[in-house]
């Protein structure tokens, strides 16, 4: 079926008023509940055979935080469908005011394919939750669960409102010439920017969650086995690097380099062996393409004496070992894009708080992360730092809090998500203001008179003296 | 040109980099330089927009520095509270840990305004940008001149000049500005244009708030207390033609009404119109004018179209030597005439009649979202109706344009008229970035976090994510297994 009768059949069923009922969305909800219960195996299998992600991975990092939203969209419904009643203004009363949320109508979710059930279905969830019909959109460079989410969703969800549409660019092209209601994409900035050429068409708002060059600040004064222990699962417990809120590059003084090394190369070998290839705990690179990429990285003159640690590849079985640069140059293809890899730059700094300079001259990252115990320079951080979400003393955990919005700002992307803001992403919050007909002030129509003008500015400057005298013609 | 606007978001930029737009004293100087100007250059400003738009004071001061003069009080008022951190609620897990949700500003945001209200539609939007910190190019509208002007008089005289510029002109210098990279972009006027900013700013990833319009609807009940009708008439008339003689985004686009109400309707709108401006097109008093002679000439030839100038019931007379066109009622224009296919901008009111007044909400469904509807009626029902089965971006019960001076409601569109929403806190918000902060201890460690993965991890994950706290503890003391092979047996 092609794009534009799927649009139309959606806005068919949305007209109809189907989806915005509560019962509808919790069924819906319900039903992706099952199918994260019923099918975990199939799901973590698909991951398996798109990204050999570990199976404990792929059950934290996607079935566990699909559901986790799933189900807290499903206990918060009610309070989050519930208009929010506000203070109506003096100048307005009688009056009453409130704010209601309501469906946009029918959404398009393009999803990546790092964690391609996660980035698939929790957008889905948000969209579900807010009432609207939903197309999703999943990546076809993994195209095992792409499979398993067409297949998943048609069997489970109601398919006059919820829709999977595999394919590539064609499919995706075809998709976004179409008027959509809300367009909410994950991916890079490149693609990004052809997203939203295409939504300025018809007007129609996007959500982009892009990514960055997320960087981890590391000061002296801390428990380095700790810090490490967290950035490794931050870089390569996350799908090896290729994950958006991955730590990208490390900043230290020099100082501190033997003993961060120290403790990498120890921590990395107790996760993942002598032999890191043969480790049933990492993903692999997801296609030969990446691999190129990432080995191009490598291979880069500028940096190929500077790898302290790891380096080794496997093509065949499109795997790279986790790897440590030491003082990449600033101009080396590694420093100038986003890794979404295994290897992990460490460029070292006078001061500490150099490292914020450093950050401050390159684009907003998704997540800025920094190790100190020194509470002054955590403040700095916080203040000077603009990324999509800080973290101090651990890594990648912020995507875990559904209080906290998940978005980046700048070239890490635009609006958020998560928990209610999620919700609220695929709302529209319509001001509603009810009136009586009683307390109509003369003073807003003509014929104008100066008195009228007098009891004016006392109304919108909220004087009550003012207003009453004013009225009483003083 | 090209080389004046490159320094000038130079500029802008060292001046944010410099920090001081940060601090609560600096955004509350430019919120009381704000007000400071509007009192000390209000006969100018009222004299602007009578040159302009031939707006009377009093309706200059509703519409537009009253307005502003509220947003400012209010937002200095407020701006230390929406700058504080909001703190987010942490699971155990988690433990021990801080989270916090910090409202940072964006950079440098570029503004643009119409012309219908220039001086309102302009300040309103750099008071939000103020408040959240961020330095401002604000671009007035060339359309009405004399405002453009006294915004570029006194803007850099009382705010600080090296953090919010004006720069005038025309089309090429907007097409200029819109080359340079900014950190959001904030635009008030048509879809068109809208369409253009949004390529624009595609280019750049810049996030985009867009205020655009659309055909407001008024649904009127068949009212049966007189009084109650009165009241309603005299607010449609205020929402029609008082604002910039029907130039005005949320100005009543059109009514509709059951066929038989119509004529009681239209006597009574004819009585308070001419209570309210006049009968005489050459002594019409207390309306705008139309802006310039492109939008005559637009609003003439929506009436020139035959059809539609039969169903003329009021007014109707132009006066092409000044530009004045009558207020004009017209009783059901055909449905596919451009002025029930366009936004009418100008101080034409369509009657639409329907059987039912409940057919009103399919009428509008079946048109793009409006900017706003307005229902006047005393049935709870069909009120309960409207607000589930339509969408728009703000509804009123009772009333028109009001929805505009409320501070706590988000002003914004929703399909073709706009997205992004502003107005008190919501301007604060659209121009911040809500940065999320997350604080961790070293304290407690849990090795299930880590690799090499295996069964008792897996175990533990399950729970966790479970928030099944006592399941954790269990697991912990190797007990959770031995109950579990007992449940099996």
């Amino acid at each position: 079926m092609d794009a534009e009768a799927i649009v139309k059949e959606l806005r068919g069923t949305y007209g109809s008023g189907k989806t915005k009922s509560y019962e509808w969305r919790v069924s819906q909800l319900k039903a992706l509940l099952k199918i994260a219960e019923n099918h975990e195996k199939e799901i973590t299998d698909a991951l398996y055979s798109d990204l050999s992600k570990p199976e404990l991975e792929a059950f934290i990092h996607e079935v566990s935080m699909m559901k986790t939203a799933c189900k807290l969209a499903l206990k918060e419904l009610k309070r989050w469908m519930k208009p929010e009643k506000v203070k109506a203004s003096l100048t307005s009363f009688p009056s009453s005011a409130e704010i209601v949320p309501e469906p946009l109508g029918v959404v398009l979710v393009i999803s990546a394919w790092n964690y391609p059930f996660l980035l698939s279905l929790d957008p889905v969830i948000g969209a579900i939750a807010a009432g609207n019909a939903v197309v999703l959109k999943p990546s076809e460079i993994a195209p095992a669960t792409s499979s398993v989410l067409a297949k998943l969703l048609g069997q489970y969800m109601d398919v006059s409102a919820i829709r999977v549409v595999e394919g590539a660019v064609p499919e995706t092209t075809a998709l976004l010439e179409q008027k959509w209601d809300k367009i909410f994409y994950t991916g890079n900035g490149k693609v990004g920017r052809i997203v939203l050429a295409a939504a300025a068409k018809h007007l129609t708002p996007v959500v982009l969650e892009l990514g960055g060059k997320s960087p981890v600040v590391v000061d002296s004064n801390i428990d380095y086995k700790i810090a490490v222990r967290r950035i490794i699962a931050g870089k390569w417990g996350c799908n090896n690097g290729q994950a958006c809120i991955s730590p990208d590059y490390i900043i230290t003084t020099k100082e501190s380099v033997p003993k961060l090394l120290d403790a990498m190369k120890q921590e990395l070998e107790k996760f993942y062996g002598k032999d890191p290839l043969k480790s049933g705990d990492l993903s692999r690179i997801v296609n030969a393409n990446h691999f190129q990429r990432l080995s191009k990285l490598l291979d880069d003159n500028k940096v190929v004496d500077k790898v302290v640690h790891g380096g080794q590849r496997d093509e065949n079985n499109l795997k790279i070992s986790p790897t440590i640069l030491l003082d990449v140059p600033e101009d080396s293809l590694i420093m100038k894009e986003e890794i979404f890899g295994p290897l992990l730059p460490i460029i070292t700094v006078n001061k500490v708080e150099d490292s914020i300079q450093f950050i401050k001259a390159r684009e907003k990252p998704l997540a800025a992360y920094l190790f100190t115990s020194n509470k002054k320079l955590e403040e700095e951080f916080v203040m000077n730092i603009s990324a999509g979400g800080l973290l101090i003393n651990d890594t990648t955990l912020q995507v875990a809090l559904s209080t906290l919005p998940f978005g980046g700002v700048g070239e890490s992307g635009m609006g958020s998500c998560h928990g209610k803001f999620s919700f609220d992403t695929f709302s529209h919050k319509k001001a509603v203001l009810r009136r009586s007909f009683a307390g109509d002030v003369p003073a807003r129509y003509p014929p104008y008179t100066a008195g009228k003008a007098r009891f004016l500015k006392a109304l919108l400057n909220g004087d009550i003296i003012g207003l009453i005298r004013a009225l009483i013609g003083w | 040109m090209n080389v004046v606007e490159e320094d000038v978001l130079g500029e802008l930029t060292t001046a944010f980099r410099s920090r001081r737009t940060r601090s609560v004293e600096w955004r509350k100087a430019q919120l009381q330089a704000i007000l400071k100007l509007l009192d000390e250059n209000e006969e100018e400003i009222f004299e602007a927009l009578k040159q302009d738009l031939g707006k009377h004071p009093v309706e200059s001061y509703r519409d537009e520095v009253g307005v502003v003069r509220k947003s400012a009080t209010n937002a200095l008022r407020c701006v230390e509270k929406w700058m504080a951190p909001q703190k987010a609620p942490i699971p155990l897990v988690l433990f021990p840990a801080r989270g916090a949700v910090v409202s940072e500003p964006l950079g440098v945001v570029l503004i643009f305004v119409s012309w219908n209200f220039p001086i309102s539609l302009a300040l309103d939007p750099v008071i939000g940008a103020i408040s959240a910190g961020n330095t401002i190019v604000l671009k007035p509208s060339e359309l009405a001149p004399k405002c453009s002007s006294v915004l570029a008089n006194t803007i850099p005289r009382y705010l600080d000049p090296e953090a919010i510029k004006v720069v005038e002109g025309g089309h090429d210098v907007s097409e200029q500005l819109l080359q340079l990279k900014w950190d959001k972009i904030f635009f008030t006027g048509s879809p068109r244009v809208g369409r253009l900013i949004m390529s624009a700013a595609a280019k750049h990833l810049t996030p985009v708030t867009l205020e655009l319009g659309g055909k407001c609807p008024t649904i009127l009940d068949t009212l049966s207390n007189f009084s109650d009708l009165q009241v309603a008439v005299k607010r449609i008339v205020g929402g029609k033609w008082g604002p910039c003689n029907g130039q005005a985004c949320i100005g009543i686009d059109y009514v509709l009404v059951e066929t038989k109400f119509a004529p009681v309707l239209i006597e009574l709108l004819e009585k308070s119109i001419k209570t309210f401006y006049g009968e005489n097109l050459k002594t019409l008093a207390n309306l705008a004018r139309i802006v310039n002679k492109h939008h005559f000439d637009r609003v003439h030839n929506l009436l020139k179209d035959p059809k539609v100038a039969a169903s003329v019931v009021y007014g109707g007379s132009v006066d092409e030597e000044n530009m004045a066109i009558e207020p004009t009622i017209l009783l059901n224009p055909p449905l596919d005439a451009d002025i029930m296919n366009e936004e009418i901008f100008g101080p034409l009111l369509p009657i639409i009649t329907l059987k039912n007044i409940e057919e009103s909400i399919q009428f509008i469904n079946s048109r793009p979202k409006p900017l706003a509807i307005y229902a006047f009626t005393k049935n709870d029902s069909l009120k309960e109706k409207i607000l589930q089965e339509t969408s728009s971006g703000s509804l009123t019960f009772n009333d028109a344009m009001i929805q505009f001076l409320c501070d706590t409601l988000p002003f914004g569109g929703v399909g073709q008229s706009g997205y992004g929403r502003y107005h008190g806190k919501f301007s604060f918000d659209t121009f911040s970035h809500e940065k999320a902060v997350l604080h961790r201890s070293f304290l407690v460690e849990l090795e299930s976090r880590y690799p090499p993965w295996n069964d008792f991890k897996m175990e533990f994950v399950r729970l966790a994510y479970n928030y099944d706290y006592l399941g954790i503890i269990l697991l912990l003391l190797g007990l959770r297994g031995l109950i579990r092979t007992n449940r099996r047996r």
